[in-house]
């Protein structure tokens, strides 16, 4: 089962190999704590108002276009496979086919915005902007589809943002392996980027029946 | 125990002479270096708030407004909340004592992200450099408390900025919480097991639990607000179809717990500071570890006692009673022990000590005090008084103050190598101690006959109490500045303090004061339970009396 592992740095803090990759697993976890709760605050005060506005909420979700979110959501569940296996080499200190599946989860990643890019041009076009210029059609549910597609930008701007971020991070990683950084030589940075892109993948599966799917 | 006395002219190797060029100071990793640094800007901070509050009891010396207008008043008040808390409470223990320390009493050469650490400290001055802009620019005016619609649609002061700040602070401390949490679980010394643990490591443990289960919540629910603030988007405002209360339900969910992020590092140094100076293992061990984190995970489900007269479902209000009343359990579970801790110990006044009783005094008051305002009925009356401002200045910020100056004082000789001056350390504690009972114990019935917080017009009869009031902040001024002088006098001309001055347990007294940078010659291996000191009385006792050859381990 022993396969040939990239070599490793211990940093001066800590004791041995197995301290320092155990430390930064467990300190990525706890990151990801955060910002399930970061998300967890947002995901709250979105089912406080839809239980309050089901009406309203499955009136304005029919602006959202299904099928893009739908592949959107292949996409990103496809770029968590990439990843797995770019981790997978990584581990196994393989440099070639890490830099494969990592441009691989890039494009996936990027495949992602663009569509996202598209979907938030129509609903400019279609003024669901929120502000002074938001438009919705009956009048009477207009303040509180308002509200709705707010926190629909709100949620998948942040997510958004995540992605991008996951984007530069693995471009920053992609850099250092081409030109084989020592900083990753060892699998520990690929690892940690590998566990956050699931974390964002998982924030999507839970964004798009939330927000796309919401039944009758 | 025998005092190192280190030679004249002889400099040994340590932390704070590793490096003089400021790029040393700027760019370190070290924990220690980095406890130093937060010390200095948290010290900054605390003195603007400070100020900041002197305006305050200045302008309440007398019934009308004569110092400045209602709106400034407003302003002034605000910036006292948002510095003291966001700026000095929360960080104050744990981002300075709990920087400097975690590390030692694990036996561990440095936190585990130290770069991480660094860029805490970095985030940390730029949300107070950007709050502090934002006050220079005019100031807020919402309370520190944020509440929409008014912060989000209708005030004109620099809510946007202060809440940006107050976001990048909240992430300094999330990078501290998640370092002590890894530090805590991967780094600790060979033999030193969970329940060998110091005190004040099991409360640092409980408070990054917290910081990192709720800062996460306050940073988007503030960023909620500005971005409705900013681009009008409909979150919390009425008007734009959103509910003002959610935001509360969000804030609270956070800024309760806060407040236990304030006094659990507090009640940490307390437990550290007891035993050595009472010469006794902590009475009750398991309970007081196992208080610490019942009251993190308790305090998560009280935040609903903020809101008892917003409207909130009356079920939902004697729940939160219900739960806000079982924290004074682990909290009183705590203060037995200690007492217990002292009960036959032979106790030392040293200054340490004195904070030490200040604090248990202090958060006595404060927390039988906060049980009024968790009854439903009694705070009806009592919700936005005095008697409210008087309840929580005692628990949070006479706890935290208490704790991080018996803290500073017990581990100065650590940090620096040199003792304070006992004599002066002594009288500063007691004028802090009187200077803040006069501040506020005032407000304790003040808040009771009816006077509003937040308000500086007041009937005159009720003017002979915030004169005492007043006069108490002049005499907790002098006594906060006291330790400023004589620490800083210290640094050059305190005695040498030698690698354990208290005859302290614990693994940061095993190595020299100051600790070189990589804390240990070599990575300590821990035999025994934490405060062994009856174990040591007795090898003492073996050693210099009868000549038995046998020791207890």
């Amino acid at each position: 089962m022993v396969q040939e592992q990239a070599p490793q740095k211990v940093s001066i803090q800590f004791e041995d190999l197995h301290q320092q990759n155990e430390s930064y697993i467990v300190g990525m976890w706890t990151f990801l704590v955060t910002e399930i709760m970061f998300f967890g605050g947002l995901f709250t005060t979105y089912l406080v108002y839809r239980m309050a506005n089901q009406e309203t909420f499955w009136e304005a979700h029919r602006h959202l276009s299904v099928p893009l979110g739908f592949f959107n959501t292949c996409v990103l569940l496809t770029s968590s496979l990439t990843m797995a296996l770019t981790v997978h080499y990584a581990q196994r200190g393989l440099r070639k086919q890490q830099l494969l599946w990592l441009l691989a989860t890039m494009a996936l990643a990027c495949t992602f915005l663009v569509v996202k890019g598209f979907e938030y041009h129509h609903k400019f076009v279609e003024g669901l902007i929120p502000g002074p210029n938001f438009r919705f059609e009956p009048v009477e549910h207009l303040r509180v589809a308002q509200l709705f597609f707010s926190l629909y930008f709100a949620m998948t701007g942040l997510h958004a943002l995540h992605v991008l971020i996951g984007v530069l991070v693995m471009a920053i990683l992609t850099v250092l392996i081409a030109i084989n950084h020592p900083s990753v030589q060892d699998f520990i940075p690929v690892e940690l980027t590998g566990l956050y892109w699931h974390f964002v993948d998982i924030v999507w599966i839970f964004l798009f029946p939330l927000l796309y799917l919401i039944p009758r | 125990m025998s005092v190192a006395v280190a030679k004249p002219g002889e400099i040994k190797h340590n932390y704070l002479n590793a490096g003089d060029t400021v790029r040393s100071w700027l760019l370190t990793t070290d924990h220690k270096r980095i406890a130093v640094l937060y010390l200095v800007s948290v010290t900054l901070f605390f003195a603007v708030g400070g100020l900041l509050a002197l305006l305050i009891r200045l302008e309440l010396l007398t019934p009308q407004g004569d110092l400045m207008t209602s709106e400034n008043y407003n302003r002034v008040f605000t910036m006292h909340g948002v510095v003291m808390i966001f700026l000095f409470l929360i960080p104050a223990i744990p981002a300075v004592l709990g920087n400097f320390l975690v590390p030692l009493m694990v036996g561990a050469r440095d936190l585990a992200f130290p770069r991480l650490n660094l860029a805490s400290w970095y985030v940390y001055m730029a949300g107070g450099l950007i709050a502090t802009w934002a006050m220079v620019n005019g100031g807020v005016d919402t309370g520190w408390t944020f509440y929409p619609p008014y912060s989000s649609s209708y005030s004109t002061s620099q809510v946007t900025l202060t809440i940006i700040g107050a976001f990048l602070v909240g992430f300094s401390s999330i990078f501290t919480g998640i370092n002590f949490i890894v530090t805590i679980h991967k780094m600790r010394a060979p033999g030193l097991t969970w329940f060998r643990l110091p005190l004040f490591i099991w409360a640092h443990y409980a408070t990054s639990v917290i910081i990192v289960l709720g800062t996460p919540v306050v940073a988007i629910t503030l960023l909620l607000v500005a971005v409705e603030r900013v681009f009008r988007l409909g979150i919390f405002d009425p008007a734009l179809g959103g509910d003002p209360i959610l935001f509360q339900h969000l804030f609270w969910f956070y800024s309760h717990p806060a407040v236990y992020i304030m006094i659990l590092p507090a009640m940490g140094v307390i437990s550290e500071v007891i035993a050595c100076f009472s010469r006794k293992r902590v009475f009750g061990y398991h309970f007081v570890a196992f208080s610490s984190v019942a009251i993190a995970v308790v305090g998560f489900l009280v935040w609903g006692h903020h809101m008892f007269t917003t409207g909130q479902s009356v079920y939902a209000g004697m729940v939160f009673s219900l739960l806000s009343f079982l924290v004074a359990v682990p909290s009183a579970v705590k203060v037995f022990n200690w007492t217990a801790t002292m009960y036959k110990g032979t106790i030392e006044f040293r200054a340490p000590m004195l904070y030490v009783m200040g604090f248990l005094g202090l958060f006595v008051i404060g927390g039988l005090t906060g049980l009024f305002l968790a009854s439903l009925a009694t705070d009806i009356h009592l919700q936005d008084t005095y008697f409210v401002v008087a309840h929580f200045h005692y628990i949070m910020v006479g706890g935290t103050i208490f704790g991080y100056l018996a803290g500073l004082h017990f581990w100065w000789p650590k940090m620096t190598g040199r003792m304070y001056p006992e004599g002066i350390a002594k009288l500063a504690a007691l004028i802090i101690f009187a200077g803040f009972n006069l501040t506020f114990f005032p407000q304790f019935v003040l808040g009771y006959l009816g006077m509003p917080r937040r308000y500086h017009w007041y009937p005159e009869e009720w003017q002979m109490l915030h004169v005492m009031s007043s006069a108490g902040t002049a005499l907790l001024g002098i006594g906060y500045i006291l330790p400023i002088f004589y620490l800083l006098w210290s640094l050059r001309n305190g005695a040498l303090a030698g690698p354990n001055p208290w005859g302290a347990t614990g693994l940061e007294w095993k190595t020299d004061s100051p600790p070189i940078t990589h804390n240990f010659e070599e990575t300590p291996i821990v035999t025994e339970e934490p405060y062994a000191y009856e174990n040591h009385h007795q090898q003492e006792e073996v050693a210099s009396g009868t000549g038995a050859s046998t020791t207890k381990g």
